[in-house]
C-alpha cells in the first residue's frame, strides 16, 4: 500500500518489516521517531535506555542473544557509543544488528555540525545513506541481510532532511528470523590475544564488503545526455543533483557510502570530462576519490558548513537562480524561547539575579542563554555541566565556591550527570548542582525517561528517586525547590551556595506542555496600577508585552504560573 | 507537470503540521509524488518554523529555496514578510493577519515592523491577507486557525470541496471533525 511516511517513520518500518525483535534507543533530533514509531508494533519490544552506549550495548546483546536489533541515535549520541561501536565492530553479531546514526546539517536542534560518517571509516563498519523515505524503508531491511551475511553492525545514517522529510513509501510484510545463541569465546571475548585474531577478520571482511559495494544496486549510475560532467552524489545531495539538473549529467549515486565501489568511481570518473562530488558536511567522498588518484571537483566548490540546497548546488556549478524580492524593512529575529509557564524561568531568573557563573547542558533550559535571562555561561555536551562545574570550581580553590552552579534536566542527569555527581562527591568538591527536574524529557518532544515512572510504550514502571540516587553517591545535602516560587528559590539557592560541600538543589515542576498538568487562569493587569517598570519583562515570558506603556498579558499564552506577579512591586498583576 | 511548491510559516506549536498533514493526504490520494519537510526540536519552541509542500509528477528535494515556492501560507504577519524572497515571481502570499511579537520585540531590542501588507504589496507582491483567527474563533477554537489558511488556500487548486474534506476526516479525530470542517469552509469562503 501506498503511504505518505515520515523517514523516521519509514526506518521503524523497514526494522519491522525485517523481523528486528529488539530495539534500544536514547532520544536526540532528528532521531527520535524512529523509535518512538518501531514502539506501535506489537511484536518489537522497544524501550529508551539511559543514554546511548547502554542503548547500543543493549542491542548488541541481544544481537548476540539471536534477535535482529537496533539502537537509534543521533550524531552527537555516536560519540557517546563510539566505545562499544569500535569492539562490536571486531565481534560482529549473531542475529543482524543495525545502528541508526542521524546527522543535523545546519544545526537546527544541534550544539554542533559534525559528520558521523567518519564513524563508518574509523569504526571499519559498513554504513548505508538513504536518500528519501522509499530508500529508508528498503536500506533498513537491507541492512540486516548485510549485517548477518558480512558478520557485522550496519549503520544506517540518516539526516534531518531524510529524518523529517515525508515521501511515498510502499510498505510490505514481517518476516520473522531467529537464530540460536551459541557460546564462542573467541568471537564474544575481546581480550588482546582473541581482539588480535578478529582484527584480520574486520580488515577481511572490509574488502568483501568493497567487492559487494562494486555490484550493489544501491550504488547506482544513471545515465545523462552529455558526459561533460558527471555527479557522484548521495543523500539529500542527490536530490539537489537530480532537482537542479535532471537527467542532464550522469549521475554515481552511492546508497553505502562505506566502504565504497572503487573500480565502480574509477569507471565512472573515466566515462565522464570532469567529476564533481556533492555531498553535505565534509569532503568524505572527496577524500576517497583523491586517495584513488581521481581529480574532482569537491570543497572546493560547494562549502562543507550548513546544509546544501538546490540553490547552493546551481551557484556552485555557476547557474545563477532568481530569488524572490527581499523586503526593504528590517524583519526581526524569532529565536525560539522557553514557553509561558515553562518551570526553568523562575530558576533562570533566580540565578541571573544572583550574578552566578552558570555551567549549562543540553535540552529545554539552554534556552536560559538568550536574552533577557542570558543566565548561561557554558553548553557542551550531555552531563558537562556537572563535570564542568567540578573543574571549574576546584581549580579555582574555593574562590569560586560560592557563585558558581551548574544546570542539568532530569534525563540529562540521568545520560551522563551522575557520573560528573560521583567525581563531585570523591574528590570533594565544594558545589552545586542544579537539577531541573521537569519530569521528562523535554527537547525533544516529550520522551520518558528513568525518573518518569513511565517506560516508552507509557506504561508504569521503576522510577528512579533522584533525592536517593544523589544521597547515594555521596551527596549529603539534597534539596527540593519549586521554580514557580521565587522567595524560595532565592534562599536554598543562597543556603546551598554558602554549604562547605557539595549540595544538589532539585527544581520539581512537571513541563507546562504536559497534557496532565492543570494550569490556572490566565493574569491579568490592573493598568490602574501598572507604572510601566517592566520588571515584570526581566523573564523574557511571550505572553507579556508592553504596550503605551503599560504591561499586557496575552490571555492565549499565560498559563497563570505567577511567576511575573512576584515580580511586580505595585500589585498589577493579578489572577483574574 | 512541474512541481508545485506550498510554505507553510508560522510561529513554533501554531499547528503547520496539521496543515502540512491534511496537504499530503489529499495530494496522495489525487496520485502526486509528494515530499513535505517539517522541522522538529528546538525551533519547535515559539521560534519561526516553517514546513515545505511540493508535489507534481516527480519531486526531488526535500525543501524549497528562495524563488520557488508557489503559495507562501503564513500563520503570523511578520513570518510573512520574513520569507518573501522564498516566493516565485507569480507566487502569492496567503496570511493571516495576527501578530505575535518575537522575543527580541518584547524585551525592546527590535521593532515589529509597522505596515506590512501594504509594504509587501508596494514590492509587487500578491499578498491575500485576511483574519483567520477570528474565523478560527467563529468555528469553535483558536487553534482551528491551521485549517482555516487551508480552507482560503484551497481556492488557489481544483481540487473539489468534497476531496479536501475528505483528507480532513483522514487527518483529524473524529471528535473535531465538525469543527475543522467548519474551519475549512469559513476560511474558504473568507
Amino acid at each position: 500500500m501506498k503511504q505518505l511516511m515520515l523517514g523516521n517513520e519509514a526506518v521503524a518500518r523497514g526494522l519491522y518489516e525485517a523481523g528486528c525483535r529488539f530495539v534500544s534507543s536514547y532520544p536526540g533530533t532528528p532521531s527520535t521517531e524512529i523509535t518512538e514509531a518501531i514502539a506501535k508494533y506489537e511484536e518489537v519490544y522497544a524501550e529508551w535506555a539511559p543514554n546511548e552506549k547502554v542503548a547500543m550495548e543493549a542491542a548488541f546483546g541481544a544481537s548476540m542473544a539471536g534477535r535482529r536489533s537496533f539502537c537509534g541515535m543521533k550524531h552527537v549520541g555516536l560519540n557517546v557509543a563510539a566505545d562499544p561501536l569500535f569492539t562490536i565492530s571486531y565481534t560482529g553479531v549473531n542475529a543482524g544488528m543495525v545502528i541508526g546514526v542521524a546527522d543535523d546539517a545546519g544545526m537546527h536542534s544541534s550544539q554542533n555540525e559534525q559528520d558521523s560518517r567518519h564513524y563508518a571509516m574509523a569504526a571499519k563498519i559498513p554504513m548505508l545513506e538513504p536518500a528519501d523515505s522509499g530508500e529508508a524503508l528498503a536500506f533498513a531491511k537491507l541492512a540486516y541481510e548485510l549485517s548477518e551475511r558480512f558478520d557485522t553492525p550496519v549503520l544506517l545514517k540518516m539526516c534531518t532532511r531524510v529524518s523529517h522529510s515525508q515521501s511515498v513509501v510502499e510498505t510490505g510484510s514481517r518476516a520473522e528470523t531467529l537464530k540460536e545463541y551459541e557460546k564462542d569465546i573467541p568471537k564474544y571475548v575481546m581480550m588482546p590475544g582473541n581482539a588480535k585474531r578478529r582484527h584480520p577478520v574486520v580488515e577481511a571482511r572490509t574488502q568483501a564488503l568493497v567487492e559487494y559495494a562494486e555490484t550493489a544496486e544501491i550504488n547506482r549510475v544513471e545515465n545523462g545526455k552529455s558526459n561533460a560532467i558527471g555527479f557522484l552524489t548521495s543523500s539529500t545531495s542527490y536530490q539537489y543533483v537530480k532537482e537542479v539538473f535532471g537527467d542532464q549529467y550522469p549521475v554515481l549515486k552511492l546508497g553505502m557510502i562505506w566502504p565504497m565501489p572503487e573500480k565502480k568511481i574509477h569507471s565512472f570518473a573515466e566515462s565522464v570530462e570532469k567529476l564533481v562530488v556533492v555531498e553535505e558536511l565534509d569532503g568524505f567522498i572527496e577524500a576517497h576519490c583523491k586517495s584513488l588518484g581521481l581529480a574532482c571537483v569537491g570543497k572546493d566548490s560547494f562549502s562543507c558548513i550548513d546544509e546544501l540546497s538546490q540553490n547552493k548546488v546551481a551557484s556552485a556549478m555557476g547557474i545563477c537562480k532568481t530569488c524572490g524580492t527581499a523586503l526593504d524593512a528590517p524583519i526581526p529575529a524569532r529565536p525560539p524561547v522557553m514557553c509561558a509557564g515553562c518551570p526553568h524561568r523562575g530558576l533562570f531568573y533566580t540565578l541571573k539575579k544572583n550574578k552566578l557563573t552558570v555551567l549549562g547542558d543540553i535540552g529545554c533550559y539552554t534556552l536560559g542563554a538568550v536574552a533577557p535571562l542570558q543566565a548561561v555561561d557554558s553548553v557542551i555536551c550531555m552531563g558537562a555541566s556537572v563535570s564542568g562545574l567540578h573543574g571549574f570550581s576546584k581549580s579555582q580553590e574555593g574562590a569560586a565556591d560560592n557563585k558558581t552552579v551548574a544546570v542539568i534536566g532530569d534525563s540529562t542527569f540521568m545520560h551522563s550527570g551522575i557520573t560528573g555527581l560521583v567525581n563531585m562527591a570523591y574528590n570533594e568538591s565544594n558545589a552545586t548542582v542544579i537539577i531541573v527536574d521537569n519530569s521528562i524529557t523535554g527537547m525533544t518532544g516529550h520522551q520518558q525517561n528513568p525518573t518518569t515512572g513511565f517506560n516508552l510504550k507509557g506504561d508504569p514502571c521503576a522510577k528512579i528517586d533522584l533525592e536517593t540516587l544523589c544521597r547515594a553517591v555521596g551527596i549529603q545535602r539534597v534539596r527540593v525547590i519549586d521554580p514557580y516560587n521565587l522567595a524560595e528559590c532565592d534562599a536554598v539557592i543562597k543556603e546551598e551556595l554558602a554549604a562547605n560541600e557539595p549540595s544538589v538543589i532539585i527544581s520539581r515542576r512537571p513541563c507546562a506542555l504536559l497534557k496532565y498538568v492543570k494550569h490556572k487562569a490566565p493574569l491579568t493587569v490592573n493598568s490602574d496600577k501598572c507604572v510601566g517598570c517592566k520588571a515584570c519583562m526581566k523573564i523574557g515570558c511571550p505572553a507579556i508585552s508592553i504596550i503605551d506603556g503599560k504591561a499586557k498579558v496575552d490571555a492565549t499564552q499565560c498559563v497563570g504560573c505567577g511567576v511575573c506577579e512576584q515580580l511586580c512591586k505595585v500589585g498589577a498583576l493579578t489572577e483574574v | 507537470m512541474e512541481t508545485k511548491n506550498i510554505m507553510i510559516v508560522g510561529v513554533g506549536g501554531q499547528g503547520s503540521l496539521l496543515a502540512s498533514k491534511l496537504l499530503g493526504r489529499l495530494l496522495l490520494s489525487r496520485g502526486y509524488d509528494i515530499k513535505v519537510s517539517e522541522v522538529h526540536g528546538m525551533s519547535q519552541r515559539g521560534g519561526s518554523v516553517v514546513t515545505y509542500v511540493r508535489f507534481g509528477d516527480k519531486v526531488y528535494s526535500p525543501i524549497i529555496d528562495k524563488g520557488e515556492a508557489d503559495y507562501i501560507v503564513s500563520f503570523e504577519l511578520l513570518e510573512a514578510a520574513r520569507w518573501t524572497e522564498y516566493l516565485k515571481p507569480n507566487g502569492k502570499i496567503i496570511t493571516n493577519i495576527q501578530q505575535i511579537n518575537p522575543m527580541p520585540v518584547i524585551i525592546g531590542a527590535a521593532e515589529y515592523p509597522q505596515d506590512l501588507i501594504q509594504k509587501m504589496q508596494g514590492a509587487n507582491i500578491d499578498v491575500d491577507a485576511f483574519d483567520a483567527l477570528t474565523l478560527a474563533e467563529q468555528a469553535g477554537s483558536a487553534k482551528a486557525v491551521n485549517i482555516v489558511l487551508m480552507g482560503h488556500l484551497s481556492k488557489n487548486f481544483d481540487f473539489t470541496l468534497e476531496q479536501w474534506l475528505e483528507a480532513i476526516e483522514q487527518s483529524v479525530p473524529a471528535k473535531f471533525l465538525e469543527l475543522n470542517k467548519k474551519a475549512f469552509t469559513l476560511g474558504r469562503n473568507a
